[in-house]
């Protein structure tokens, strides 16, 4: 056997993004040695691309907000099926957090009073994004590292985590290879917290990055963890769609926010023929309205029109403009004109900056001039690990989990800017709930060698093969299949049909063959990552199957309407010996003074929004 | 094949080896509208060399990962329009010269975040009042745009050529700490660190960091101009050394 460079922690945090920064920074502070994690260099997770925003009550632009009405807003946007704890936790705690990172140095664009300015975002009632221009994400990142790099956390980068090991059922480590040499590391700790985002690049159109392919889910469930809500997935409405080297990328939900109008090919401004009925009266009527509206936003001032139809909740626009497209009514490449172009250039590129060079330099639009191209995109998972909302605690001893990789606190949709949030108000909470057990476990569990053993034979397979593909081919053919089975629209027949296929491109990735060396080599990155996207696949899609109704980002097109049966359950996904299980586990039920909350007499902060909201709502350039 | 063929093809010279040296190999890639110099390099990946090495994450020029060297200029390649060289021509791609190889594109760069670490980190003034205007902020807020694709630590002659990485923190990090020091509240003193051990007396103002910096940071006039003033203010400057010992300003304020 090999001989293994070995490390021990209290705690070992995997991923090293918003969620996994704020987790070890936590954990650390209450005196536990912390090993964070990660597959790329430090600052280079997702987070960083975040741009919009991160949502918390403040009440700094608008008064009117609180924790209770930012709670309400979570839970509508996330039809009912959130965890009632996590939103409220995640209201109540969300400006503390933001209070927080402006103290370890973050600087955040500023209100004339000088406070921390805040923007408004779809579904958002009041203006509620603390943000800085279109970069929060990076500001975020940036804060968080250097806060934890001071603090004495020993950061491994362009480390990738293969397998945790339990002793008894408890945590016990987990093996992980370097990057660059292809070396094994064995970690051994009392506690793990998963902190890996999200599921992405099992999809061909995405927002996502390489990261993203659902590591920390697979990990968990592998040890028996249970993963919920995996059905629910954002299809953010805007992504690019033209070049194709670009096809994916965001497009800032701020370009909508700043009056942006979508039309399919023939001219027609499609949105309002796509507004749910219950909904219709918290938009503006007409072209007319809308406009005024958006006038009133750019003078800053406050206006009784309601905002334009453009502004309707993610999956609800994102399903607008792939019908359009389906039905015949899309641009030459398939999407859907979103134009910005008769606003003045100045503003626009003031307020938009990213998306003016974002499309001048990749894709010689000048959106100031020309309207863009836009589609559906695979942007944010909903579901992942069940978590106990207080401590973060996984339902296996010793594992915790917070941010994207976690579930509960979005539901059925997540509203913008309620990620970047989530990540620290979570993070912190996680790293806390892990530093606590770790603390009150006596001694590390046993890592048996058979297990490490076993596991790098595994890793190392591929390079022993003389014959078999390479993994990039079946990596293109899963990404086929989920975006043609398991994307916005499903049906019964095309699930099924993915189940299929899902088992021979499992069968295919077992043959994966690598040639080369270890060191740095991406393709044999890829190998072992497929087996993961392959359990997040066959995950999404048995739930999807499950859930019978159409709810939030889960639409099926065979079961067109909403089941309040439905609405009481979380689609829950265990390992049964080698095969996966899906059941629908009881929702918590929520207590009878926050759902007082949601009586129509109660109603004066949840129902008033739309046409009350002052006129700068959305006024952001953000995503 | 697929809707943005354009039937044209070109030639990548990529970088190809290791500690122990390596050599260019060229590979024909067929071009599709639009394409940047990663997409290349993925689809050679693809069809190709599955063990070509190289780092990346946003395609989107915002995480600073994909640094490269391409046709001898440090750029990020998801940022590098094929249709922007001459048609035609091969187009070399090799990994940033000033950084240590690992293999292919991807350079050693822990380098940089050991600096990082020396740093003095943010510290609030006792007492300080937590508002301030937007109008504040805005240089800082320039400087905080940097997304560490260490470009000018690769372009700058003092880490390239000079090799005085033991001497010099380079660009990247002067912006860092200008970030820190012009920050509303910060109270720490890094003018010490700034001549001492960052060795910011080295840097001769070429500029060449600010022509590269793909955030536009002007990192030359408004970080490292402005950072000299200070130490010089303080170590050569007797009048502004009395007057700091009279009123216990910050230098430069
Ligand atoms: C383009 C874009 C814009 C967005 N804008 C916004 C916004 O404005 N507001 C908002 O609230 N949300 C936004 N989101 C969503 C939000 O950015 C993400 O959901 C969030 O940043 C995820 O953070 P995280 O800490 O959970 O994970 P990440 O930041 O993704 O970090 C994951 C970490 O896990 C590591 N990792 C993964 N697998 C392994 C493994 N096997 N071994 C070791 N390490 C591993 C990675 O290296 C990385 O360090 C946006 C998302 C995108 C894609
Ligand atoms: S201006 Fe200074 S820091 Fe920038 S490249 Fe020239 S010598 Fe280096
Ligand atoms: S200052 Fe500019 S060139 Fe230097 S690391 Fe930052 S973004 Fe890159
Ligand atoms: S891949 Fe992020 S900057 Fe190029």
């Amino acid at each position: 056997m090999e001989k293994f460079e070995a490390h021990e922690h209290d705690v070992i945090v995997i991923g090293a993004g918003g969620a996994g920064l704020r987790a070890a920074i936590e954990a650390s502070a209450m005196g536990c040695s912390v090993g964070l994690v990660c597959k790329s260099l430090l600052g280079k997770a997702h987070t960083v691309m975040a741009e919009g925003g991160i949502a918390a009550a403040l009440a700094h632009v608008d008064p009117q907000d609180g924790w209770q009405t930012h709670f309400q807003d979570t839970m509508k946007g996330g039809s009912f099926l959130n965890h009632w704890r996590m939103a409220q936790i995640h209201a109540q705690e969300a400006p503390d957090r933001v209070r927080e990172l402006e103290q370890c140095g973050a600087l955040f664009d500023r209100t004339p009073d000088g406070r921390i300015l805040q923007r408004a975002f779809g579904g958002h009632t009041w203006k509620r994004l603390a943000h800085v221009g279109d970069r929060t994400g990076l500001e975020m990142i940036r804060t968080l590292q250097d806060r934890g790099v001071h603090q004495g956390l020993d950061v491994y980068m362009e480390c990738t985590i293969t397998r945790l090991f339990t002793d008894g059922g408890r945590i016990a480590g987990a093996l992980a290879y370097w990057r660059e040499t292809g070396r094994f590391v064995v970690f051994r700790c009392k506690a793990v917290v998963i902190v890996t985002g999200g599921v992405g690049k099992a999809y061909r159109v995405t927002s996502n990055s390489w990261e993203y392919t659902g590591d920390g889910q697979a990990l968990a469930y592998d040890v028996g963890a249970e993963l919920i809500d995996m059905e629910f997935l954002q299809f953010h409405p805007t992504g690019m769609v033209w070049p194709p080297g670009v096809m994916g990328l965001l497009v800032t939900e701020g370009v909508r926010g700043e009056g942006g109008i979508l039309r399919n090919a023939q001219g027609e401004r499609f949105m309002w023929k796509y507004l749910p009925e219950a909904r219709r009266h918290e938009y503006a009527a007409d072209e007319a309205e809308a406009r005024r509206w958006l006038d009133a936003v750019v003078e800053g001032r406050q206006t009784d029109a309601r905002r334009p139809p453009e502004l309707s909740t993610r999956d609800n626009v994102a399903r607008a403009i792939y019908t359009e497209v389906k039905e015949g009514r899309g641009t030459p490449h398939g999407g859907a004109s979103l134009d910005i172009s008769y606003m003045p250039a100045e503003r626009v590129k003031k307020k938009l900056p990213s998306m003016y060079h974002q499309f001048m330099e990749l894709a010689d639009v000048d959106i100031t001039q020309t309207p863009m191209e836009v589609g559906p995109t695979t942007h944010y998972m909903m579901g992942g690990i069940r978590v106990d909302p207080d401590t973060g605690a996984a339902t296996v001893p010793g594992l915790f989990a917070a941010g994207e990789a976690s579930a509960g606190l979005h539901g059925a949709n997540r509203l913008g800017g309620n990620s970047l949030s989530d990540l620290v108000v979570f993070g912190r909470r996680a790293g806390a709930g892990a530093a606590s057990y770790a603390r009150a476990l006596a001694a590390t569990p046993h890592i048996a060698d058979d297990a490490i053993e076993a596991e790098t034979r595994d890793v190392l397979a591929p390079f022993e093969r003389t014959s078999g593909e390479s993994p990039y081919g079946v990596h293109q053919a899963l990404q086929e299949c989920m975006d043609t089975f398991v994307g916005i629209f499903r049906v019964a027949g095309d699930l099924e049909r993915a189940l299929g296929t899902l088992e021979t491109l499992k069968q295919r990735a077992r043959d994966v063959r690598i040639e080369g060396s270890r060191m740095y080599n991406p393709g044999w990155h890829l190998a072992r990552d497929l087996r993961n996207m392959l359990t997040v696949s066959e995950a999404i899609t048995r739930a999807a199957l499950l859930r019978t109704e159409s709810r939030g980002a889960h639409s099926r097109l065979d079961h067109p309407g909403l089941d309040p049966a439905l609405g009481r359950v979380n689609m829950c996904v265990t390992k049964d010996g080698e095969a996966m299980k899906v059941a629908p586990t009881p929702l918590p039920e929520m207590p009878a003074e926050l759902k007082a909350l949601f009586d129509a007499g109660a109603a004066g902060t949840a129902a008033a929004p739309a046409a009350a909201a002052p006129a700068t709502a959305a006024a952001g350039k953000a995503s | 094949m697929n809707a943005g063929a354009t039937g044209r093809e070109v030639v990548l010279r990529v970088y190809r080896g290791d500690a122990n040296g390596g050599e260019e190999v060229a590979y024909t890639v067929p071009v599709e509208t639009g394409m940047v110099v990663l997409d290349a390099i993925h689809w050679i990946q693809a069809h190709r060399a599955p063990d070509l090495a190289v780092r990346w994450n946003c395609k989107a020029a915002k995480c600073g990962s994909c640094s490269a060297e391409v046709n001898g200029k440090p750029a990020l390649m998801c940022k590098s329009r094929l249709d922007h060289f001459p048609e035609g021509q091969p187009i070399t791609v090799r990994p940033m010269k000033t950084f240590p190889i690992v293999r292919d594109l991807v350079t050693d760069v822990k380098w940089n975040y050991e600096i990082n670490k020396r740093i003095a980190p943010f510290q609030p003034r006792a007492n300080a009042e937590w508002r301030w205007q937007q109008s504040d902020i805005d240089r800082v807020q320039e400087f905080r745009k940097c997304i560490e694709c260490f470009l000018c630590q690769d372009v700058c002659h003092v880490l390239r050529s000079h090799e005085l990485k033991h001497q010099f923190a380079g660009p990247r990090f002067l912006v860092r700490i200008a970030g820190l020091e012009m920050h509303p509240i910060d109270g720490a003193d890094r003018v010490p660190f700034l001549k001492d051990t960052a060795g910011i007396g080295l840097c001769n103002i070429t500029k060449c960091c600010t022509e590269v910096c793909p955030e536009g940071i002007t990192i030359t006039d408004n970080a490292i101009i402005p950072l000299k003033e200070r130490v010089v203010d303080r170590y050569y400057d007797p009048v502004q050394r009395v007057w700091r010992a009279i009123t216990g300003a910050k230098d430069g304020t």
